[in-house]
């Protein structure tokens, strides 16, 4: 390649690591010391206060014996099942919708209306969603009321709440899914439909026999993002319900916050956020086994 | 059998469509489900502070009042929530920018030992979540004397795996001739780098500087965990303490606040939404 005769001419490797200086001290120091620094950290009890102490593998028994630690988990879990399937499907119904023989300035009009809440935070999302949704005064209810149905209690119960932190993470995160699948849909070369068309398939079997397993590469990579993003999920419940009613919305990431920042027992903290890392990377690496053998790739 | 023929004609000239139909009602109905419950937030902003909570909803401010904004600049600093939020968001993203462009062009153009192992450190690190590293982080900002400061904010955001990776991608994209050329007239590596691939790679740092601003911005996370004095506080999480204080109490008021921390964010997205679609979509790419 010719790019190396630069190098070679002038560059030693001395200059290519000036370059890199800034770049590789920052995650050194930000992301590989509080790795290792977890790792350690997750073996031993501190307050910050007093000296810390070693312990063993005490930390992960403790977080595996608190009854809201494992609530967290199995909440996280639900959340991210049911999120991530209603959010995947939300936005491949949306892009096959918008994709086909729609006129282009509607194309571009959904397009834009769908990416919106992606550009909001979600704590000022769930601040006014958490108004929407406020059992006496909310519209929600208020529309409800309209067509009869009573006033749901949507956040001081737990499946409400539930429901309710789902529905918002959704609104707002499903538009990133449909960015990816919408890439894909105009990926998909038209001979191949009108192929398909010639061999009688129609509707819905041509989604099914075409589109799917065209776009499966996609879906994968789309299902990886949702899931390792929503395992993360913290502003909506922080912000709508505290956790609660009881543990009912409570996350493992909030509940590594409250051990870590309001109990002060940081070793049980990095114990917790470490299961929480193990589960991303075993998410992560049995989806890339699945995809050997169910993604189509062309 | 005359009228037969009419119908069937004009059925065949003029056939309703029904898929279409069911198509745009679909669409239409999700459209209205996204953009209704901001379209709420803005009207209601513009409510008296008084009747935020009357109902029915409005979507549409029929007699704009702008009380609620004056409101929540006497209960908020905005003033001051607003410059850290600009600070922080400013600086994180033009600190990304520069390392990014050093760090891609390197890992693009440069030769030297151990390249294929740091980029696939580099890449790895992208998989890791600050909420998983946040407590090792926060001890850390402590032990640099960092705690409570804008800057605690700032540094650790700085380094950016994605953002190096994607402008790799964008220098590879780019002709090697003219660092040949320019090499062969004695131009340095910092120079070539900084006046002639730089400015080409201007459309990638665009990418990453306004993906940076954009997930700044909105920011939650970090900020809670590593500001504690309400000087230090950024936008939102200025808001979230407003909206907890006042409970049920003056909603239009937080959702004027809420209405102009969105200002930014909605001025990105209609000026740069396409940067900002390819930014976002870039991870995933093939």
């Amino acid at each position: 390649m010719s790019a190396k005769s630069v190098s070679r001419s002038r560059g030693s490797s001395l200059m290519a690591y000036l370059f890199l200086a800034p770049t590789l001290a920052g995650i050194g120091i930000f992301t590989l010391i509080p790795i290792v620094g977890s790792l350690v950290l997750a073996f031993f009890r501190w307050d910050i206060i007093s000296n810390p102490e070693f312990v063993g593998f005490q930390n992960f028994t403790e977080a595996a014996a608190d009854p809201t630690v494992l609530v967290s988990f199995g909440n996280t879990i639900l959340f991210v099942v049911i999120a991530v399937v209603l959010q995947l499907g939300l936005a491949l119904l949306l892009a096959v919708l918008v994709q086909e023989r729609l006129p282009n300035w509607l194309r571009v009009f959904f397009r834009s209306a769908f990416f919106f809440p992606l550009i909001l935070s979600a704590a000022s999302v769930s601040i006014f969603m958490g108004y929407l949704f406020n059992e006496q005064f909310g519209v929600v209810n208020w529309f409800l009321g309209l067509v009869g149905i009573p006033a749901v209690p949507w956040l001081t119960t737990p499946t409400g709440a539930s429901t309710v932190i789902i529905l918002v993470y959704v609104w707002q995160n499903f538009g990133f899914s449909f960015l990816l699948f919408l890439g894909a849909l105009a990926g998909i070369p038209k001979e191949v439909y009108e192929a398909a068309s010639i061999d009688g398939a129609t509707g819905w079997r041509k989604h099914r026999n075409v589109t799917i397993p065209l776009i499966s590469p996609t879906t994968l990579v789309a299902s990886v993002m949702a899931i390792i993003s929503a395992l993360q999920m913290f502003d909506q419940p922080y912000v709508l319900t505290r956790g609660g009613p009881g543990d009912a919305t409570r996350t493992v990431v909030m509940v590594i916050y409250e051990t870590a920042f309001k109990r002060l027992e940081f070793g049980k903290a990095s114990a917790i956020g470490l299961i929480l890392m193990l589960l991303i990377m075993a998410v992560t690496a049995l989806q890339f086994r699945l995809s050997k053998r169910y993604v189509f790739y062309q | 059998m005359t009228t037969q023929t009419i119908t069937a004609t004009a059925k065949r000239r003029r056939p309703f469509d029904w898929g279409m139909a069911l198509r745009i009602l679909v669409l239409v109905l999700v459209g209205a489900l996204i953009l209704g419950p901001v379209l709420w937030t803005f009207s209601t902003s513009l409510r008296p502070p008084a009747e935020g909570l009357t109902l029915p909803p409005s979507f549409i401010p029929l007699n704009p009042d702008f009380g609620s904004y004056a409101e929540v600049f006497r209960q908020l600093n905005m003033g001051l929530l607003v410059l850290n939020s600009a600070l922080v968001t400013g600086l994180i993203a033009v600190g990304q920018m520069l390392s990014a462009a050093l760090a891609g062009y390197a890992f693009a153009f440069l030769k030297f030992k151990g390249k294929s192992a740091l980029f696939s450190l580099v890449l790895a690190t992208m998989m890791i979540p600050v909420q998983v590293t946040i407590v090792p982080v926060f001890m850390l900002i402590r032990g640099m004397g960092l705690s409570d400061t804008l800057l605690a904010l700032i540094l650790p955001a700085i380094p950016t795996a994605f953002g190096t990776f994607l402008m790799r991608q964008y220098f590879l994209g780019l002709p090697t001739e003219l660092a040949e050329a320019a090499t062969v007239d004695g131009a340095s590596p910092l120079r070539i780098f900084w006046s002639i691939y730089a400015p080409l790679a201007m459309p990638g740092l665009a990418i990453v500087g306004i993906l940076a601003f954009n997930f700044h911005w909105n920011e939650f996370f970090r900020p809670l965990i590593l500001t504690i004095s309400e000087q230090n506080f950024t936008l939102p999480l200025g808001l979230v303490t407003l909206q907890g204080n006042m409970g049920t109490g003056s909603i239009s008021v937080v959702l004027a606040g809420v209405v102009l921390s969105m200002i930014p964010a909605l001025v990105v997205f209609l000026f740069g939404q396409r940067t900002l679609r390819e930014g976002l979509t870039a991870g995933a790419g093939k």
